[in-house]
C-alpha cells in the first residue's frame, strides 16, 4: 500500500491541516533526501531519495493550496471533484469569473496595479468565505456540498495566481 | 508545450471575439469553465427565424488551446443551424487543431459551451412560444 500525502507529512487526513507542519515536514524531507547527502550512496539509494524529493514536492504543492487540498481529500472518499469531462459550474459564479477576469484586462491595458491589488483583496476575501464554508462541509461530512466549494476554489487560485503574474509584469 | 500552427493562427489572431447583446431574444449565451485548469469560456450565438446561426462571438480566458478551440467554433457555427451546431463533436475540434492528449480538455470546453448556448436560446424560444 502507498503513502497518501498526508501520511507522507505525518498529518491526520482532513482539510484543516497545520500549514507550519506541513511547511516544515515538507523542508525535513527535502533536506534528508537531498542530492548532496547521496554523493557516495549506490545508484539504488541514490534513485529511491530523488523519487521520494519528487513525491513530497507534489504532495507538498497539492496540500498547501486549498482547492487541491479539497480535491485530493475527496478523492481519498473516492469523489473525482475535477473531472475534464464536467464543465458545468452555477452561472452566477462564471459570471462573477468572467467580471472579474475582464477588470483584470482593463487594470492591465491601464497599467493600473492598485486596482488589480484591489482586485486581488476582493476576491481573496471571497476565497477566504468559500474555504470556511469548505472546512465547515467536510467536518458534517457533506461532500456534494464540499465537492462544489473545492471546484470554486480552483478557479479563485487560478485567478488570484493570474493577477498576481499580471502585477509582475507590469512592475517589471 | 509546442502549440500546432492552427493553434497559434487562432491565438494569435482570435475571431470573433466580444459579445453580443445577451438580451436579445434571439442570441443564447453559453458560459461554462473547466476546473481542471480554471478556464472560463463565453459562446454567444445570434441565430434568425429560421434556426441558422449568423453571428458568434466568445471570450475565453485560459490557454492557447482553449482560446484556439472557442475562436474555431465561432468560424465554424455561422451558416449552421442549431441543431447541427448541438452534434458538433470536440474530437473535431480537437482533429482540426491538432490538440495534443494533455489539451483535449479544451476542446470539451468549446463543446460545452457550444451546448449551452444552443440549450439558452431553446429555452428563451419555448419561453417566448408560451408568453406569446
Amino acid at each position: 500500500m502507498s503513502l497518501n500525502y498526508f501520511d507522507l507529512f505525518g498529518l491526520i487526513p482532513t482539510f484543516d491541516i497545520d500549514l507550519t507542519a506541513l511547511e516544515a515536514n515538507f523542508r525535513k524531507i527535502q533536506s534528508d533526501n537531498h542530492p548532496d547527502r547521496f554523493v557516495t550512496a549506490t545508484a539504488s539509494e541514490k534513485l529511491t531519495s530523488m523519487q521520494t524529493a519528487t513525491l513530497a514536492n507534489e504532495a507538498y504543492q497539492t496540500l498547501k493550496s486549498p482547492g487541491l487540498r479539497g480535491s485530493y481529500l475527496l478523492g481519498l472518499s473516492g469523489i473525482i471533484a475535477v473531472d475534464e469531462k464536467n464543465n458545468q459550474m452555477p452561472a452566477d459564479f462564471l459570471m462573477q469569473q468572467m467580471e472579474w477576469r475582464e477588470a483584470v484586462e482593463d487594470a492591465e491595458n491601464a497599467r493600473n496595479i492598485s486596482a488589480l491589488e484591489n482586485l486581488l483583496e476582493t476576491i481573496a476575501s471571497e476565497a477566504k468565505q468559500l474555504q470556511s464554508g469548505l472546512s465547515n462541509q467536510f467536518k458534517q461530512n457533506k461532500l456534494a456540498d464540499a465537492t462544489d466549494s473545492t471546484r470554486k476554489l480552483i478557479f479563485m487560485d487560478k485567478v488570484r495566481a493570474d493577477i498576481i503574474k499580471v502585477i509582475e509584469k507590469l512592475e517589471d | 508545450m509546442a502549440y500546432s500552427d492552427k493553434v497559434l493562427d487562432h491565438y494569435e489572431n482570435p475571431r470573433n471575439v466580444g459579445s453580443l447583446d445577451k438580451n436579445d431574444p434571439n442570441v443564447g449565451t453559453g458560459m461554462v469553465g473547466a476546473p481542471a485548469c480554471g478556464d472560463v469560456m463565453k459562446l454567444m450565438i445570434k441565430v434568425d427565424d429560421n434556426g441558422i446561426i449568423e453571428d458568434a462571438k466568445f471570450k475565453t480566458y485560459g490557454c492557447g488551446s482553449a482560446i484556439a478551440s472557442s475562436s474555431l467554433v465561432t468560424e465554424w457555427l455561422k451558416g449552421r443551424t442549431i441543431e447541427q451546431a448541438y452534434a458538433i463533436k470536440n474530437s473535431e475540434i480537437a482533429e482540426e487543431l491538432a490538440l495534443p492528449p494533455v489539451k483535449i480538455h479544451c476542446s470539451v470546453l468549446a463543446e460545452d459551451a457550444i451546448k449551452a448556448a444552443v440549450s439558452d436560446i431553446k429555452a428563451k424560444q419555448q419561453a417566448a412560444k408560451e408568453a406569446a
